[in-house]
């Protein structure tokens, strides 16, 4: 799960390490407000949306006077904002962050990530902050610090000295420095968090160590026990069909295919996906219905493909293991009764009692092309596609 | 994005084969944890329906009741010491399931599988740091979390899968996904060709065991000649067990990597399967057991055929 910059924010403040002073707004009056509570006469107006690269694609606004807070935040809520994580589509900005204006000194890198490979939390730094970390690994790969933690014991001070050291801090900002990383660390073991960045961390004109820009994701298996985590989720910038399936225990992705698929388990999935494009068409869809496949999943599932305009066919590919073909067959049929598809659906099932699973759909004439094999299966859904 | 940057790195500490070559077999005496819930009580009946050697199960606090003709107790290290249990499987649901792990590894199992789907990350973490503690010799093997277990065909099932669909013989599977993972077991059933044990490692981003740890018990199995490897996006086992092929195997491998058409940065599915860094997408991870001379099945109704032809290379 991602929240916002602000969120992050509040939450790095909680643990003790230094923001910036700032406030939320929903409103162009609320953005004054806040500008004016903060004081001081050049602000940033940051929008909120789940993604970096904010800057760049016109998400802050530098203003030296309240009518430019008034305007940069009229401009900037409401409208759909595109960064290169977005996708074309953009993400809606509802909620803007008002700040003052920082006097950088210094522009830093900081992350902290779970690393699959070590199996750690491992810590980066680089001296190049305030650009993407991608382009840092590529422009300046030497610049880049890694501290791998161990997890028995959590994040040691002189790591982190090291750090700050490597990122050619000196004095007192080694102190606040390594403040903020053994901080943050905490912040990220404690919440059960997968990523946090902080890009850029500044060192200020009056020698502060500040969080300038904040990012965190967490572990939606840990959500669980971190009910105050869960409460920073924002509807608004999740996909609604993947939002309204995920509230319905199903796992979907949308794509920008024409064929729908329903498939339960996560492997079959993205196999059948990949058989689709081997074909020569283009999935619509991930959807992994979990294993069970029962009525109720189905039904659900074929709501859900049906509720994308641009789906010209449904392949559902079952494996009935423990439960049987002719149960989720059933299944299958009700939910082409109900929903009436007017395009092409073919289904495929395997597993358990295959052959009673196979002769109720065709006995069903309802028009359910069903085969045998997954090649035959995703060969049936793409020509339908060609045919119609 | 940062992970992206972070550059693959081969892991430090693989569990090497140990004694029980091919994990289990119809001796190998299986305890239940999570035994009286209903996925624990379910799946222990689908399993010693199927011939597999159970010998009770653990629930906290039922101690001392017996559950479908088992005894049940309350501790792990209470049911080894009274059953000689080698191998147990986790139902636990995922708050508590971590902690079962490590009380298994504690009471000296030597394997267990974790069937358990939602486990906390750094819980994971912390399983994988605790199991150091044991002299790799003594250290338990864990397979999972969120995995569908392992499957000795004719011999014994540890895990949820339907056993019908897999054939004895002589061929090893590892996978990460469950159901296709049952479709390769099909295929190879229809193209006539048995297992000899698959191994499911599980769709979670840190897992107990990894492709490689599992090749290197079947490079050692007599009754093993060719594995097959069903992989995904997202994560470094693919290439690792890529590298441990070349460096070396001598039994012909073939692998089939899910996700072709996944996009990049979403999680599908599985929460493990997401590219966010260099290497990880199907084609990358496919050029790369490509060029380490793995065998390569373009599309997912080939295993059958794609074995078949492995086979008869090695012969």
């Amino acid at each position: 799960m991602e929240i916002h910059e602000y969120q992050a924010k509040q939450i790095l403040k909680d643990f003790g390490v230094n923001v910036p002073l700032g406030g939320l707004a929903y409103s162009p009056e609320q953005a004054v407000y806040r500008a004016n509570e903060i004081g001081g006469e050049r602000w940033v107006v940051k929008a909120q949306i789940h993604s970096g690269a904010r800057g760049k694609a016109g998400g802050i606004k530098f203003c030296t006077n309240t009518q430019q807070v008034w305007d940069s935040a009229e401009s900037l809520l409401g409208r759909n904002l595109v960064t290169n994580q977005t996708g074309p589509d953009g993400k809606p900005v509802y909620r803007l962050y008002v700040e003052p204006a920082t006097d950088i000194v210094r522009e830093l890198y900081f992350g902290l990530v779970l690393d699959r490979s070590q199996e750690c939390i491992v810590a980066v730094g680089s001296q190049y902050g305030g650009m993407d970390i991608e382009e840092v690994s590529e422009m300046h790969p030497d610049s880049l610090v890694k501290i791998t933690v161990e997890p028995a014991v959590g994040m040691q001070a002189f790591q982190a000295r090291q750090l700050a050291f490597r990122l050619g801090l000196k004095g007192n900002l080694v102190r606040s420095a390594v403040n903020v990383f053994l901080r943050a660390y905490r912040s990220f073991r404690d919440l059960d968090a997968t990523m946090l960045e902080i890009n850029p961390l500044t060192v200020t004109s009056s020698g502060e160590v500040i969080a300038l820009d904040a990012k965190m994701s967490f572990d939606d298996n840990a959500l669980f026990r971190r009910s105050n985590i869960s409460e920073f989720r924002d509807k608004s910038q999740e996909d609604a069909r993947e939002m309204e399936a995920a509230d319905r225990g199903l796992s979907y992705v949308g794509l920008d295919g024409n064929i729908g698929c329903i498939i339960n388990g996560a492997g079959l999935a993205m196999a059948t996906m990949d058989i689709i494009k081997l074909k020569g068409g283009e999935p619509a869809n991930f959807l992994d219905i979990g294993g069970g496949a029962s009525p109720e999943r189905v039904a659900k599932a074929f709501r859900l493909v049906l509720s994308d305009a641009r789906v010209e066919a449904i392949l559902v590919n079952i494996f009935a293991g423990i439960n049987r073909c002719d149960w989720v067959a059933e299944g299958v049929i009700q939910a082409v009764r109900k929903f009436k598809p007017q395009i092409p659906v073919i289904v495929r099932l395997s597993g358990t009692n295959v052959e009673q699973g196979q002769e109720l759909i065709r006995n069903s004439s309802l028009g359910i092309i069903s085969t045998n094999t997954l090649d035959a299966a995703a060969y049936a859904a793409v020509d339908s596609i060609k045919k119609s | 994005m940062l992970l992206r940057m972070l550059r693959l790195t081969r892991l430090k500490n693989p569990e090497e084969g140990k004694a029980m070559a091919i994990l289990i077999d119809e001796k190998t005496p299986i305890l239940i944890q999570g035994f009286t819930g209903q996925m624990g009580s379910f799946h222990a009946r689908e399993m010693i329906e199927y011939g597999s050697n159970v010998v009770g199960g653990v629930t906290p606090g039922k101690g001392g009741s017996s559950h479908l003709g088992l005894p049940v107790f309350d501790s792990v290290k209470d049911a080894v010491e009274q059953t000689g249990a080698r191998a147990s499987i986790v139902f636990v649901p995922p708050p508590f399931a971590s902690d079962s792990i490590m009380e298994a590894a504690e009471a000296g199992l030597e394997y267990c599988v974790t069937i358990t789907d939602g486990i906390p990350a750094q819980d994971m973490l912390r399983v994988k740091r605790y199991m150091r503690r044991f002299p790799r010799e003594k250290r338990m093997c864990l397979t999972g979390p969120n995995c569908a277990g392992t499957i000795s065909p004719g011999k014994s099932m540890l895990g949820i899968m339907p056993g019908h669909i897999y054939q004895p013989g002589r061929v090893g599977i590892i996978g990460r996904s469950g159901t296709l993972g049952y479709e390769a077991a099909s295929q190879l059933q229809a193209a006539g060709v048995g297992v000899s044990t698959s191994v499911g490692i599980g769709g979670d981003p840190i897992n107990g065991s990894s492709f490689r740890d599992h090749l290197a018990r079947f490079e050692e199995d007599p009754d093993t000649d060719a594995v097959i490897m069903i992989g995904e996006i997202g994560g470094p086992q693919e290439v690792d067990a890529a590298h441990f092929f070349a460096e070396n195997m001598s039994k012909p491998v073939i692998a089939y990597i899910a996700g072709l058409t996944a996009p990049k940065g979403r999680t599908m599915g599985h929460a493990g399967a997401i590219v966010s860094m260099i290497g990880e997408s199907a084609a990358e991870k496919v050029e790369i057991l490509k060029a380490c001379g793995v065998g390569i099945v373009d599309s997912p109704a080939s295993f059958g055929r794609g074995i078949a032809s492995a086979l008869s290379q090695a012969a």
